[in-house]
């Protein structure tokens, strides 16, 4: 069996972000970007299947402009035997991904697509879901373990209030919560390893999906920031300030 | 111009959580629908019937439905679809595994976690773990939209004529996903997500036994819920449905009381909307305290015992 892994290229979660001052838009200039961490984790749960025997082969594949081969390259240094990167230029919403990931599930034929459950960029949490849809196939999001049997796949998901586990038929859509793995780090020789590993590029308009985005970003402005509190010197001090002037005792 | 709200429910009666999104639905228009989806929903839709603009309650009831699986969930939404111009629904996990699914098979771009509804097709959703807060409209014919409960009142039950139930056609199973187990917590203590109180504990509790021996007084003096932050969570000490921050809930208590928790990024973005936020850490410079209205500064094995006795 064939795991496809998308991964998608995201500023540091170490880096606090700016707004523009013209509320056009988040400063990425300069910037430090990463893997998404929900993507790294999905990439460790497909190694551990394959190094399990479960699995022979991990693809990894990435959206967007031509630097997303580093993440790609990242997949690759941490055991991922190939890469896909499609080219496209500006924001491509989560639908579009979805569109253009269905196309790759159709070249590559993999029984299982294991991605992160949300980008920490956009916030979105619905690509996973998507291609799910698009393709037919049943998804176990949020999942915090995977069990493989003869005839699907076990999958523990974090939901409100506990855990609940699904059964799935395969092929299946799989999206990694935190405690599914804790990711490994690349080596430096696998790092090294990784460079003569391939990547296939290509521009994303050869799929002929429609790339344009359904939302418009009118605004993008900081969040209000919240007044300078105090500093007590006591518990005692804490309490009464709850009570009288914060009244919420 | 209909709105459809999809509501969270226990069966038997709503959730705190639909009386949120319903004040979303209502800031987009005043015809509103509810679907009450589920295998014995009747108590949970005679109170959607009394909800505020609520004009019909619909009713899809099968096993298939039971524990909220997206394949049967989104297929009932699509179904449902064509006759609204708007579907709401609040961020619970039931929805936001559903919602994208309904809204891939409809080609519809869904706007996720809103903050603030300022026109029917435009929206306020927080990205970058709510540091960037940004306002999209969306070009699509329907709208699918999760709202964020934490950043809307709830609109409380009104002493009225229900408006009429009726049962539209439940999916049948598709034979691709079947329900197996679930494990709750069934702990006495409010929901996370509506708590008027929120007691939540970070790494510097030290050990799993630690983060309960504090905590689980302090919080039963408050008749609080508990929440972690996800290093709590990654070190063990907290299960991952008590974690607060960008990855895991957002709340909005009247009173957040963050223990030995630093206060990163994408923690702050699950808390800052609480009324009061009570910041107690050893270090004085933990980012915490930049949103902390009230900050105590010391050994949390001392002043966490000593609050707890102070407010007995």
């Amino acid at each position: 069996m064939k795991i496809l892994v998308p991964v998608k290229r995201v500023v540091d979660y170490n880096v606090n972000i700016r707004v523009k001052a013209d509320g056009s838009g988040v400063d990425l200039a300069n910037v430090k970007m990463s893997m998404n961490p929900f993507d790294e984790i999905a990439v460790e749960e497909a190694l551990r299947l394959r190094e399990a025997g479960a699995a022979s082969e991990v693809v990894a594949v990435s959206i967007g402009p031509k630097e997303a081969q580093e993440t790609v390259r990242t997949a690759l240094a941490m055991g991922a035997d190939r890469g896909i990167v499609l080219e496209a230029e500006g924001n491509v919403e989560p639908l579009a991904v979805a569109k253009l990931l269905k196309a790759i599930v159709a070249e590559e034929a993999p029984g299982l697509v294991i991605l992160g459950k949300q980008a920490i960029d956009d916030d979105s949490n619905q690509t996973g879901q998507m291609l799910a849809a698009l393709l037919g196939w049943p998804q176990g999001t949020f999942a915090s373990k995977l069990v493989l049997a003869d005839s699907g796949i076990e999958v523990t998901r974090e939901v409100d209030g506990g855990l609940q586990t699904v059964r799935l038929a395969l092929p299946a859509i799989i999206t990694a919560d935190l405690r599914l793995n804790e990711p490994r780090y690349a080596s430096l020789p696998n790092i090294m390893k990784a460079k003569k590993k391939p990547i296939d590029f290509r521009p994303a308009a050869q799929y002929g999906v429609d790339l344009t985005p359904r939302l418009t970003v009118l605004k993008t402005a900081e969040p209000p920031a919240r007044p300078a509190g105090r500093r007590l010197a006591s518990v005692a001090e804490l309490v009464d300030r709850l009570k009288t002037e914060a009244g919420v005792l | 111009m209909t709105t459809l709200l999809l509501a969270a429910h226990d069966g038997a009666s709503l959730k705190d959580a639909t009386l949120k999104a319903l004040t979303a639905a209502l800031a987009i228009g005043d015809d509103i629908h509810v679907l009450v989806a589920g295998d014995g929903v009747a108590g949970a839709a005679a109170e959607a019937g009394r909800l505020k603009g609520v004009s019909r309650v619909l009713t899809a009831e099968a096993p298939a439905l039971a524990h909220g699986l997206a394949e049967p969930l989104a297929a009932l939404v699509v179904a449902l679809a064509p006759a609204y111009a708007a579907i709401l629904a609040p961020s619970t996990s039931t929805f936001k595994n559903a919602l994208p699914r309904a809204a891939a098979l409809l080609d519809v771009m869904q706007i996720s976690d809103i903050t603030a509804v300022l026109a029917p097709d435009t929206f306020e959703r927080p990205t970058y773990a709510g540091n960037a807060l940004i306002t999209v409209r969306s070009a699509d014919p329907i709208r699918l939209i999760t709202v964020r409960t934490a950043s809307f009142r709830a609109t409380p039950l009104e002493d009225r004529a229900p408006a009429p139930v009726g049962a539209v056609t439940a999916p049948t199973d598709f034979g691709i996903s079947a329900f197996v187990s679930d494990a709750f917590s069934t702990a006495d203590r409010p929901e996370l997500t509506s708590a008027r109180v929120v007691v939540s504990g970070g790494r510097a509790l030290g050990s799993e036994e630690q983060f309960k021996a504090l905590l689980l007084p302090l919080a039963d003096r408050l008749g609080a819920a508990i929440g972690a932050s996800r290093a709590a969570v990654d070190a063990g000490y907290a299960p991952n449905d008590w974690q607060v921050g960008q990855t895991g809930k957002a709340v909005s208590p009247d009173l957040y009381v963050a223990v030995g928790i630093s206060g990163a990024i994408q923690h702050l973005a699950g808390m800052k909307d609480a009324k009061v936020i009570v910041a107690i850490n050893k270090d004085a410079e933990a980012p915490i305290f930049q949103v902390a209205d009230y900050g105590l500064v010391g050994d949390l094995n001392e002043i966490v015992p000593e609050l707890t006795k102070a407010l007995g």
